[in-house]
């Protein structure tokens, strides 16, 4: 696992020349490409969620973090074949209906993402029907739902009552979040999970799917 | 500048409580320190109640107005809510607010029409949230004409420009700054209003970046703020920018705060 300590650090920095150099060297070295992700990629974002959650670094920094090991995913993309990665679990997610606000999904969904999940993101002013198609469709092991307006929160207990009538409630772990949603809330509507920030998100996932 | 007290919203875990227990001499303090602190308007939201939140904004509306002597700035994405509100205030409110989406503009434009009120017109399109100077301008301009259109007079009209957090795009504040000042040029006698704290949402020392961002967007022409006026560091850097720009004869607003302890340095 040590070789990778010097990727790993360029991406907590944000530093995306070096990461890219990092990686690149990797390959070249015919390093086994789930350890990149794994041990190099994931190790990094893992620990930039985690001190995002202490209030030791703030979004800004963050999101170049996240950035960073995207342009390394790039690189990394055309060596994939049929088997090699092993995705942790899909996560569908989205901004409830009636609700435009996307800063703090994508936020969640590009923490997610860095900490390994396959992310289908329906956007914004998505309908309960949306969510559960797409539940089904992919067979997601999350469903994410974000709202930022108090008037929009309903709308979160009404998608939840959709995957009840759709007989999949039990198929898919819902996690939410957005600024007036609370704890108390999501116990209320009976959601699996309330994450107040990107970084208890990827804590709050991997709980819900027994990787931690 | 048009100062709109912040205080009483129930996402504020105080004044929600206050709400719940009906503590109506506590709403009326908070009312009347940011009344005797500047505030023009006085803000009411009771959102974090949900689908109680018509008849808790109700009982707001009339608890305030039998505290103080103003008007109130009734503040809800909800339709149902706002109208309900207005029927039990008393005066001019300030409609917070109205947008291009269809559910709230089609509700809200015969309410604001049919009777004498300020109206906030928050620049949110129909289908997504604008990020550039022109299209904040777009929104904007689109909601003036249903507005006016209905007859309401540009100077009752408070043209939110949507603030976003720089923390996840570095333009958002010159996005914010942009449409401001194209807004007050385009439309003489319009105001522009926002509220402070979304532009630090992510970032550090956040007061410090709302109290520069206000004194920003005051140089662009901004007219009106929702804050909070018993912040004594805001409310001096608000009335120091206000005299700065020559808006405060013989420094007289300035003063007079200073010998009343209303603004600090620290």
């Amino acid at each position: 696992m040590a070789e990778f300590n010097a990727l790993t650090e360029s991406v907590i920095k944000g530093d995306i020349k070096s990461a890219v150099a990092e990686t690149q060297k990797a390959l070249e070295t015919g390093q086994d490409i789930q350890s990149i992700i794994d041990d190099g990629l994931i190790r990094a974002m893992d620990d930039v969620g985690e001190r995002f959650s202490k209030g030791q670094i703030f979004v800004p920094q963050m999101l170049r973090s996240a950035k960073t090991m995207q342009e390394c995913m790039k690189l990394i993309q055309p060596h994939f074949k049929e088997g090699d990665v092993k995705a942790k679990g899909k996560v569908v997610i989205g901004t409830v209906k009636g609700d435009l606000h996307d800063i703090g999904k994508n936020l969640v969904s590009m923490m997610l993402e860095g900490a390994g999940f396959t992310i289908i993101d329906l956007g914004v002013d998505v309908n309960p029907e949306a969510f559960v198609e797409k539940v089904k469709e992919t067979e997601a092991d999350i469903m994410g739902m974000s709202a930022l307006l108090s008037t929009t929160m309903p709308a979160m207990r009404h998608t939840i009552d959709a995957l009840k009538e759709a007989g999949i409630r039990d198929q898919v772990k819902v996690m939410i979040g957005g600024a007036p949603v609370t704890d108390d809330f999501a116990r209320e509507i009976k959601a699996d999970a309330y994450a107040p920030d990107a970084g208890s998100a990827v804590i709050q996932t991997k709980k819900l799917l027994g990787l931690s | 500048m048009i100062i709109v007290g912040e205080k009483i919203n129930t996402s504020r875990t105080r004044i929600a409580a206050a709400v719940e227990n009906q503590d109506s001499h506590f709403i009326g303090q908070i009312a009347i320190q940011q009344a005797q602190a500047g505030a023009h308007f006085i803000d009411v939201n009771a959102g974090t109640f949900l689908e109680r939140e018509s008849e808790c904004l109700r009982w707001l509306v009339e608890t305030v107005q039998n505290a103080v002597d103003l008007p109130l700035c009734l503040d809800s994405p909800s339709p149902q809510a706002l109208t309900e509100a207005m029927k039990v205030h008393r005066g001019e409110p300030m409609i917070n607010s109205i947008s291009l989406e269809t559910e709230r503009l089609e509700a809200l434009l015969p309410v604001v029409a049919g009777q004498p009120c300020h109206i906030v017109a928050l620049c949110m399109a129909q289908t997504s949230m604008p990020s550039t100077v022109a299209e904040r301008v777009e929104v904007g301009s689109q909601l003036i004409k249903h507005l006016t259109e209905r007859g309401v007079p540009l100077e009752r009209i408070y043209v939110d420009p949507l603030i976003q957090p720089v923390s996840v795009d570095t333009q958002m504040g010159g996005a914010a700054l942009g449409a401001i000042q194209r807004i007050m040029a385009e439309f003489p006698g319009v105001n522009t209003i926002c509220g402070l704290s979304n532009i630090s949402f992510g970032l550090p020392v956040r007061r410090l970046i709302n109290r520069n961002f206000l004194v920003l967007c005051m140089a662009h022409g901004l007219s009106a703020a929702i804050l909070d006026p018993t912040d004594k560091q805001l409310m001096a850097a608000l009335l120091s920018a206000d005299m700065l720009l020559g808006n405060d004869e013989y420094c007289e607003k300035y003063i007079e705060a200073y010998q009343q302890g209303l603004i600090t340095d620290r």
